[in-house]
């Protein structure tokens, strides 16, 4: 039976799968049966048999490991010897780590804003215009794939090849300041903007998100608004700073806390183009780096832990902002 | 029957056009600005033009790869030199790359971690929308604040008991981890369209003798189709682009595309000839799943979008 632990053909895998799946349908399915047979059953014993597996699942995996976590946090880096709040003093004071933070604090502030701009100036100008279907594919397509498809592909935008008489540069930001006459750059070793450059990569993904959901939520502006402001003499300009963006706010929020909450915990972008060299790491990062390279356990969970607590309020935000727009429907 | 809908048919579009066509008059000043199609223009070029260049590069001969920029692809094509070749794709899954092998292992791994926890989800929905049970609320609040937990705080508790299980680097790890980690969103989202259906249509079912389990496959499930297509996809691609959980969870052999593509980075950075194919390789299947289903996916990320 080994290969249902490591299977190493196709066939092996796929039969793995279907185990799997097999598995899970029979036992789910028993739970359903039997608490479908009896005539009487308790409620209690129904939303057991319903919710008892998610709930258990939850439980261990979530609940438990995250009370692990938070108790990892305050000993040394293999579990040992309690060390209380030195694995957050070296987070918050030591200048790699310092670092670290600033980078996660340039992410969770310059991507949400820039995404959510050019996302919402894209959706009003293509708005109703005869290409807008396939105009708003091409922006949406980035958010498809994966991140570290993307980061790929700007690594590769970013390429660089020394200024000599032979060589041509491959890469094109860098074609691009050689046709106008500059020296090329390289962007990904070059601090401290290369992790400005990182970051693009990300606004071009989030980019597609800001602007479906924005751009649903312009076309849910009522038509007489619209219609009274245009009466007003407003057009253009005015007609999105004083209708367009108010009407929109609370889809303005949602998605600016939750490309805010992406940004908080990138991890791959990072990983594909620099590794999180040269000054490039952030906290997501940091924590794999640590927890599985440095083998430092306690200084991993404690990352982990500021990554939770920096999570909470955003989210808090922004549950409170979907009761207030509830409230007012 | 036929006959009064086609009487009422082109009344309901008459409507519709006139008030499409309203609008459209409405905007017609501002559509007509050479700015806004400039910006527009703009933007989609710039959003087109990363993607375009490793697209073209991935057809190229490797030499060609290193000697020029993909740009010049195009006076070439004029001058009618440009070569196109397929040796990239080959090489990236034939070759010492193995590909193809990380091809079968992600969708082994997509599959049950998209069906698994969509099938928990929709049982533990149906549990706090329907069925009366002391605690409900409390519970369905502590699952709903379960989504600010973030994947990086479980991975080395979940990763010291799979190696304790003696389970660690199988399939079964992922599988087990994506359906935790999905749990939250899932359960809140389809709890929320379980609760658009009329009370009227479970009640009926359940005065005409039907338990719980009868009402949740016969009268939920059809109902719940295109929110299931939502989220599924959803899952689909979340699961099928992961990078952290299949990096921190797999052994070589078991190892997701995303995690062989980005060891390729890593490891052969400078062999633009293997990681542009294996990039579009790795892409190829959330592109087609968004094109033939960008509707299900686009109203899934409009129901909900916080995850991770």
């Amino acid at each position: 039976m080994g290969w249902l632990l490591n299977p190493t053909t196709t066939g092996e895998k796929i039969a793995d799968m279907l185990v799997a799946i097999a598995l899970f349908v029979v036992v789910m399915g028993l739970i359903l049966y039997l608490v479908d047979r009896p005539r009487r059953v308790p409620n209690w014993l129904v939303a057991l048999a319903f919710a008892g597996v998610p709930l258990l699942l939850l439980t261990y995996g979530l609940v438990r490991s995250a009370l692990i976590t938070l108790w990892n946090s305050f000993f040394n880096r293999n579990g040992t010897a309690f060390v209380g709040f030195d694995n957050y003093k070296q987070a918050f004071t030591q200048g790699q780590f310092q670092q670290v933070l600033v980078n996660t604090a340039i992410w969770v502030i310059l991507v949400p804003i820039l995404a959510t701009l050019i996302g919402l100036v894209y959706a009003v100008v293509v708005d109703r215009s005869r290409f807008e279907k396939a105009a708003k594919a091409l922006i949406f397509i980035p958010m498809a794939i994966s991140m570290v498809g993307a980061s790929i592909i700007w690594r590769f935008v970013y390429e660089f090849r020394p200024n000599q008489p032979n060589i041509q540069q491959t890469g094109l930001l860098n074609q691009v300041l050689v046709w106008i006459g500059l020296e090329p750059q390289q962007f990904l070793s070059t601090q401290p903007w290369n992790t400005w450059f990182l970051i693009v990569v990300m606004i071009w993904i989030q980019t597609g998100f800001a602007m479906t959901v924005l751009s649903a939520a312009i076309k849910a502006i009522p038509d007489d608004i619209v219609e009274a402001a245009r009466l007003d003499g407003l057009g253009g300009f005015g007609m999105f700073r004083y209708i367009t963006v108010p009407s929109i706010r609370p889809a303005l929020i949602v998605v600016l806390t939750t490309i805010a909450i992406t940004a908080l915990k990138v991890f791959d972008i990072v990983r594909t183009m620099t590794g999180g060299q040269f000054g490039t790491g952030v906290v997501a990062n940091e924590f794999y780096t640590q927890a599985f390279r440095q083998n430092n356990q306690g200084l991993a969970s404690a990352l982990a832990v500021v990554l939770f607590v920096l999570v909470i309020p955003i989210i808090a935000y922004n549950v409170r902002q979907l009761r207030k727009t509830e409230e007012v429907r | 029957m036929t006959t009064v809908d086609d009487d009422v048919a082109p009344v309901v579009a008459k409507q519709k056009l006139s008030r499409l066509e309203r609008r459209a008059i409405a905007t017609k000043g501002r559509l007509s600005s050479p700015w806004a199609s400039g910006i527009a223009i703009l933007l989609a070029v710039l959003w087109t033009l990363p993607s375009l260049g490793l697209l073209v590069t991935s057809f190229r001969p490797s030499l060609d790869i290193r000697r020029s920029g993909w740009w010049t692809v195009i006076p070439d094509l004029f001058q009618g030199k440009t070569a196109f070749t397929l040796e990239n794709y080959d090489q990236a899954i034939n070759g010492n790359a193995t590909l193809g092998t990380f091809f079968v292992n992600s969708f082994v791994i997509t599959i049950p971690a998209v069906v698994i926890p969509i099938t928990l989800a929709l049982l533990a929905a149906y549990a706090f929308a329907w069925i009366d049970f002391k605690g409900r609320n409390v519970l369905f609040v502590a699952v709903f604040t379960l989504q600010v937990v973030p994947l990086q705080v479980a991975l080395v508790p979940l990763l010291r008991d799979y190696i304790q299980l003696g389970i660690n680097g199988s399939f079964w790890t992922v599988w087990i981890s994506h359906s935790i980690f999905a749990l939250p969103l899932a359960i809140f989202l389809l709890h929320n369209f379980m609760k658009e259906i009329p009370t009227s249509l479970v009640e009926a079912a359940r005065v005409d003798g039907a338990g719980h389990v009868q009402v949740f496959f016969r009268v939920l499930m059809p109902l719940l189709v295109p929110a299931i297509a939502s989220f599924g996809i959803f899952q689909f691609l979340w699961v099928w682009n992961d990078l952290l959980v299949g990096l921190t969870f797999t052994s070589a052999g078991n190892r997701p595309l995303t995690v062989a593509v980005a060891e390729l980075a890593g490891s052969r950075g400078g062999q633009w000839q293997l990681l542009s194919a294996g990039a579009f390789i790795s892409m190829v299947v959330p592109l087609v799943v968004f094109l033939a289903l960008q509707r299900y996916f686009v109203r899934g990320l409009l129901a909900g979008s916080v995850k991770g």
